[in-house]
């Protein structure tokens, strides 16, 4: 195998690593936008997303490409749930409450998780049709990277035209900018923010799916290295922008994959990469990278 | 001056009570209630010193677990008997200048801090510009890295195996000693012009610097007491626990801490201390879900996992029903989150 057709798999496997982080960073995004709330939670909504569809293939007669999209919904309630009992009555108080409480509701879920699951990794059933490898000019490709990005791509465009084109989305952008004005110009707020959290956890629902497929190892705690890492993604690419995330993501996720791949002496530092591109885009770009600063108002 | 004088007599009798209850806990309790006399006065020590830079300064740091890494780490590397270094390192050998080293403890504990104090200062002159967020995600990490670097550092900590043996030196006098002077150094700072300072830039940072308060002195300030401290409950809770690997310093760690300063009430030194003991002994308190119960005519099989389970579900609780924390009779000063 030549060094370009080599250069060539990485480059996939960290585009499609990159379409994952992105995924899940929208979550984050959206809900930092409207509600400046990190929701420590989400990387274990992802976790959820993975177990419920794992459940739904081995225990129902639903067919898998059905429980693919069955599983994210099912996902998305629990997020909406999870905001309306954990944040909602918070949404007045100090934000290092609410910020508690997003690390409580993400301490149960991972316990819960432990409970209900069992703490032994679990293997998810991958159709056979999604888990094969192809071989292309000398290049081996597993199928599922390939539809990693495909699929993060439709998911984009829709959720693109979702943000621009209709009136949900326009009210969710007029709350991100201006939340009293917003609400004082009769947008039901209580509403938005559910859809906000419902899209959020759907998408990060696919994406386990998507990493379930691609590293078929389920665990409860599964959420929260990529939640952090997806999260770090957010701010890279500056938190609130839709389209910094998804930028953020294919950084870290490039990133990562290309810091193994070049200088395997530092595999073991691999989790420590996301973690020293953040510090360091913090410190010269603080908005992240397409972030807009905001004055301080005295 | 009255009031100064009615607290400091609280302050007094709370010492000497404390005191008696250790002579006679140390007397009568057994080595598993003990030992969470230990973690209660460690982690009095952590609350405090985590409210010094969220409560009293207003600055949202989530670094607390890093900090801790690396005072249990010095702690451990520098009270471990010889023999027993060697007996760790079988993986790659020691490096050298540590091989040969064994001191005190009260030496240990102070390095920990001075150690972990000076990357206090070596992180947060760079970071401490940041705001809120930003601020509390760049030392979580930074913390991260910390646990990363000790992970992969395998002639330095042993790497992934962690340390084994490491010396008990602590007992209850240690870790409330420590604490009571945490207290004490906690308050003393506050009513001085230091606490002022912070507490200006907690309230207003813009006012502040127009009143002539140099930011960026006062935020690593209070950013390497913090960090001491963290060091010292670190290498406390290292020769208390034997045995440390560096996936104990997870972030799961750092919350636990922040629970407590929250709970107990931002900027509030009694309430810290308070609810530092309740959340320890609820902690262990709660073990017994997952263990089986034996109730005589029913056995209850323990469900692992669910102390924590109910330990979340507790928390939220607490959280949604008194918003401002458990001891706190204040109103939030702070904006809420959906200002903007």
């Amino acid at each position: 195998m030549g060094n370009l057709s080599l250069f060539l798999q990485h480059l996939t496997n960290g585009i499609s690593l990159g379409s994952l982080y992105a995924l899940i960073a929208i979550g984050y995004t959206m809900v930092y936008g409207i509600l400046r709330l990190i929701n420590f939670a989400h990387g274990d909504i992802f976790m959820l997303g993975v177990y419920l569809t794992y459940f739904g293939i081995l225990y129902t007669a639903i067919p898998w490409w059905l429980m693919f999209i069955i599983g994210p919904a099912l996902t998305g309630v629990v997020g909406l749930l999870l905001e309306r009992v954990a944040y909602k009555p918070l949404r007045d108080s100090p934000r290092i409450t609410i910020l508690i409480s997003a690390i409580g509701a993400s301490f149960l879920l991972q316990n819960l998780g432990i409970v209900l699951f069992g703490g032994r990794p679990r293997a998810f059933p991958v159709p056979h049709i999604l888990n094969h490898v192809v071989k292309v000019r000398g290049v081996s490709i597993n199928v599922i990277t390939f539809i990693i990005p495909v699929v993060t791509i439709l998911l984009l465009i829709g959720l693109n035209y979702f943000i621009t084109k209709t009136k949900t989305g326009m009210a969710m952008r007029a709350l991100s900018r201006d939340y009293e004005t917003a609400s004082l110009m009769g947008i039901d707020i209580n509403r938005i923010i559910s859809v906000t959290f419902f899209m959020g956890s759907f998408l990060a629902a696919v994406g386990g799916i998507m990493w379930g497929a691609r590293y078929p190892q389920l665990m409860p705690l599964m959420g929260v290295m990529p939640g952090l890492k997806s999260f770090i993604a957010a701010v890279v690419g500056g938190i609130g922008n839709i389209a910094g995330a998804v930028a953020g993501g294919f950084l870290l996720g490039l990133g990562e994959i290309m810091l193994v791949a070049l200088l395997p002496r530092l595999t073991g530092y691999r989790d420590a990469f996301a973690f020293v591109v953040l510090i360091i885009i913090l410190l010269f770009k603080p908005a992240g990278l397409m972030g807009s600063t905001q004055t301080e108002k005295v | 001056m009255r009031d100064k004088r009615r607290t400091d007599l609280i302050a007094l009798a709370a010492l000497v009570c404390t005191v008696v209850v250790l002579l006679l806990a140390n007397r009568y309790l057994d080595d598993y209630k003990i030992r969470i006399i230990n973690l209660s006065g460690i982690y009095v020590t952590l609350g405090l010193s985590m409210n010094l830079i969220n409560g009293f300064t207003g600055l949202f740091s989530l670094g607390h677990a890093g900090f801790m890494a690396v005072g249990a780490y010095t702690v451990a590397l520098l009270t471990m008997p010889i023999p027993m270094k060697e007996m760790n390192f079988f993986f790659q050998p020691i490096v050298p200048w540590l091989a040969n080293v064994e001191v005190g403890f009260l030496p240990a504990l102070l390095a920990a801090g001075l150690i972990s104090a000076f990357l206090g200062v070596l992180i947060g002159a760079p970071v401490l510009r940041l705001r809120d967020d930003y601020l509390a995600i760049a030392t979580l990490g930074f913390a991260e890295i910390i646990r990363v670097v000790f992970t992969n550092t395998q002639s330095l900590t042993n790497g992934a195996l962690g340390l084994k043996g490491i010396p008990n030196y602590t007992n209850t006098w240690w870790s409330w000693g420590v604490a009571f002077f945490t207290i004490w150094f906690v308050s003393f700072l506050i009513r001085g012009s230091y606490g002022k300072a912070f507490m200006a830039i907690r309230e207003d940072e813009v006012a502040a610097e127009a009143m002539g308060i140099n930011l960026f002195k006062h935020k690593v300030l209070s950013f390497a007491f913090a960090s001491f401290f963290a060091g010292i409950a670190g290498g406390l809770l290292a020769s208390l626990l034997g045995t440390i690997d560096p996936n104990m310093f997870r972030i799961t760690l750092t919350f636990n801490i922040l629970l407590i300063v929250v709970l107990g009430g931002l900027g509030r030194i009694a309430g810290t201390v308070v609810a530092a003991v309740i959340v320890t002994v609820m902690m262990e308190a709660l073990r017994f879900l997952d263990e089986s119960i034996n109730l005589g005519f029913i056995q209850l099989k323990g469900i692992p996992g669910m102390r924590m389970v109910v330990f979340s579900i507790i928390l939220i609780l607490v959280v949604l029903l008194r918003k401002e924390g458990l001891f706190t009779r204040l109103k939030g000063r702070e904006s809420s989150y959906a200002e903007n």
